[in-house]
């Protein structure tokens, strides 16, 4: 029993993990701007779709493809950021979140064009096949790769927010943007550096997720939901937060499909909803 | 038929719509089915394929009246769109006949349209059992998921195979497949060792994988919708190794059809299938059809059982305009369709004239690759099996 609960917690690891790397730039760019993405899902396709390419026509290894994948999206975040996204980020919501689901609507547009409607797949290298025995319980060892993959990027990425001169930035602009204008912080570059990397993340998780998500046009709208509730959930702005959602929706998914498969994702939809309740600010948000 | 019967259809179609048909126009066949979205992939245009593949054969040119298709999208199985499409291509498209649908909700809803106008309607896919009851002028050149999977388990139990984990989604053609499937079984005093169904919007099987682990079955019979679900299932279960702790995985065909093992290469290697359509048939109307299709398929893809359906819809269609010397008369062309047999790609078939349903042989295939390609080797051949999977 014990052995099967522990298999069916690292499962729900490995799926937060994703689901962790995909939605933590959305967190900052919504903490720092207020700024609703909803078309960061493509950025995750943008860099799935890139693996899959740099595997397929340009013959690269996996391992080799994933970095590839993070610059891909993270260049096309940049251009994005400068080109369209900053000239909304004084307007109202409604305008924002028409803007986004427009652009969110052109990657999948654009997704169809250039690889068809069907969905893609990647051959992993052999040393990612098979299982690997722990605590008494089978897991994948693409499953413990991705967690020990996801586990060392949010340790770089708690370094860079704690300890760096750009974390700092980032952490005072999302506190008080005014403050920061006033003490010489160029807001709008801070923006620019976060959306970056945000969306190479968001590319990375993509990559990654071909093998357990899936990779398909529909990408972004279908995970739509999974990144604006761990980012709501978390609480904006944060790096903890969506790493703490992310967890928590991963593992209960996996294992109330697992213990109550009768219920389907009721279990995990119940659960935001009372978390939301009870902390109507998200888990480590504050109110504004 | 009665004279003043002939008037008073004359009147009806007059009072439809609005202008007595021409017999020398085109014959036109208006096709609901998914042209965007994520059904498209193996939805609309394989359809359209296989129905050019099937002009490509036999000529665009029936009794003097030249086949015009006209599309209409619908992406999703939403039942008011369908019923829409339909009305248009009744009452402004003119169409002497209706046809496709991967879904049988959008079915069921321009069904109603069919049985009201009395247009003659070809179902291209849609294998929910019993839907037909309720269309007098609609026939199915498909299948049902009842007449493809109680043969699988037929099979199973002739080989001994014990324990069978059954693994469905969540939605009517799934109930029925597991139906079908743990009726037969229950049949040889087998019993299921466990049974799933799956939410349709399952990404991560991984939790599921584990209860049939828990449960150490001899096999596991998975219908799941032929899209992402199935691709990321037998994945999930190549990644669990199931297949080389000695778990034998028995599929719904749709399962494996050509778009879907292509992606998943090597993965879906060995699976065993039931299913009615195979593009490796060996018969010369197969490998005629399975040319002509190439030539219309994105990448030369080989056809699925959706495009047969489509092939088989147009050999119904030009028998009946042949038989009426260029005419469609609504009664006429059911009384022809009910009795029709004849050599499809996927073999011998013919219909049943009570259900309206097509009587096939269901073949057992095995997954391999073939000079280069994935193909379902047919090797054991279930004959005259009915719509309720009855031989």
């Amino acid at each position: 029993m014990l052995a099967q609960f522990i298999g069916v917690v690292l499962d729900g690891i490995a799926y937060a993990s994703l689901l962790f790397l995909i939605s933590v730039g959305l967190s900052v760019t919504m903490g720092l701007m207020q700024f609703a993405n909803l078309a960061h899902g493509a950025f995750a396709m943008a860099g799935g779709y890139m693996c899959v390419y740099a595997m397929q026509a340009l013959g690269l290894s996996y391992l080799a493809a994933l970095p590839i994948a993070f610059l891909f999206s993270m260049v096309l975040g940049v251009i994005l950021e400068r080109l369209l996204y900053r000239r909304l980020y004084s307007a109202s919501h409604l305008a924002q979140v028409l803007f986004t689901v427009g652009l969110l609507y052109l990657s999948m547009g654009l997704a169809v064009l250039l690889f068809g409607p069907g969905a893609q797949a990647i051959h992993l290298p052999p040393f990612l096949q098979g299982q690997i025995a722990m605590f008494g319980t089978q897991l994948s060892v693409f499953r413990a790769f991705t967690i020990i993959f996801v586990l060392i990027v949010a340790l770089g990425l708690a370094f860079v927010v704690r300890w760096t001169r750009f974390g700092a930035r980032i952490r005072c602009s999302v506190d008080n943007r005014a403050a920061a204008i006033g003490i010489g912080i160029d807001v709008d570059k801070v923006m620019t550096y976060a959306f970056a990397l945000g969306s190479g993340l968001a590319g990375v998780g993509g990559a990654l997720g071909v093998q357990l998500m899936g990779l398909d046009p529909s990408f972004p709208l279908k995970y739509l939901a999974y990144f604006l509730l761990i980012v709501v959930v978390g609480g904006a702005g944060s790096f903890i937060g969506p790493l703490f959602a992310a967890l928590v929706v991963g593992v209960v998914d996996t294992a109330g499909r697992y213990y109550a498969p009768v219920l389907g994702s009721f279990t995990m939809y119940f659960l935001m909803i009372a978390l939301l309740l009870i902390f109507p600010h998200g888990l480590v948000g504050r109110a504004r | 038929m009665s004279a003043t019967f002939r008037y008073r259809a004359l009147t009806l179609s007059v009072l439809i719509f609005g202008a007595i048909p021409a017999i020398a126009d085109d014959l036109k066949i208006g096709l609901i089915a998914p042209f965007s979205g994520p059904s498209s992939d193996a939805g609309g245009p394989e359809m359209e394929s296989g129905m050019r593949a099937y002009l490509k054969i036999h000529g665009d040119t029936v009794a003097g009246r030249k086949i015009v298709i006209i599309r209409k999208d619908a992406p999703s199985p939403a039942p008011d769109v369908a019923r829409r499409l339909a009305q248009e291509l009744v009452t402004r498209d003119k169409v002497d006949v209706l046809a496709g649908h991967i879904f049988t909700p959008t079915a069921i809803a321009a069904g109603q349209v069919s049985t009201q106008a009395k247009v003659p309607m070809l179902i291209m896919n849609a294998a929910t059992s019993g839907i037909l009851a309720k269309m007098p002028y609609t026939a199915r050149a498909s299948f049902t998921l009842a007449q493809t999977t109680a043969p699988l388990a037929r099979w199973a139990n002739k080989n001994g195979i014990k324990r069978v984990f059954t693994v469905v989604a969540d939605y009517a053609p799934g109930i029925d497949s597991e139906t079908a499937f743990l009726q037969e079984l229950e049949k040889s005093g087998n019993s299921a060792a466990g049974s799933i169904r799956v939410p349709l919007d399952t990404i991560d099987f991984a939790s599921y994988i584990r209860r049939i682990q828990d449960t150490q079955p001899g096999a596991v019979f998975a219908f799941l919708p032929a899209s992402d679900q199935a691709k990321n299932f037998i994945k999930a279960f190549r990644e669990a190794g199931l297949d080389k702790a000695g778990v034998r995985l028995l599929a719904e065909g749709g399962m494996v059809h050509p778009a879907i093992s292509m992606t998943l290469d090597d993965d879906a290697i060995g699976t065993v299938s039931s299913h009615h359509y195979s593009d490796d048939h060996q018969t010369a109307v197969n490998a005629a059809f399975v040319a002509a299709f190439k030539t219309f398929s994105p990448g030369g893809r080989a056809p699925s059982y959706i495009a047969v359906g489509a092939y088989d819809a147009m050999e119904m269609l030009f028998q009946a305009v042949k038989m009426q010397e260029g005419k469609l008369d609504p009664d006429r062309t059911m009384q022809i369709w009910r009795e029709m047999a004849w050599e499809s790609p996927r073999g011998p078939v013919r219909f049943d004239p009570a259900s309206r349903d097509i009587v096939q042989n269901v073949y057992i295939r095995k997954l391999e690759r073939k000079n280069g390609a994935l193909v379902n080797v047919e090797f054991e051949t279930f004959a005259n099996v009915d719509d309720a999977g009855r031989q």
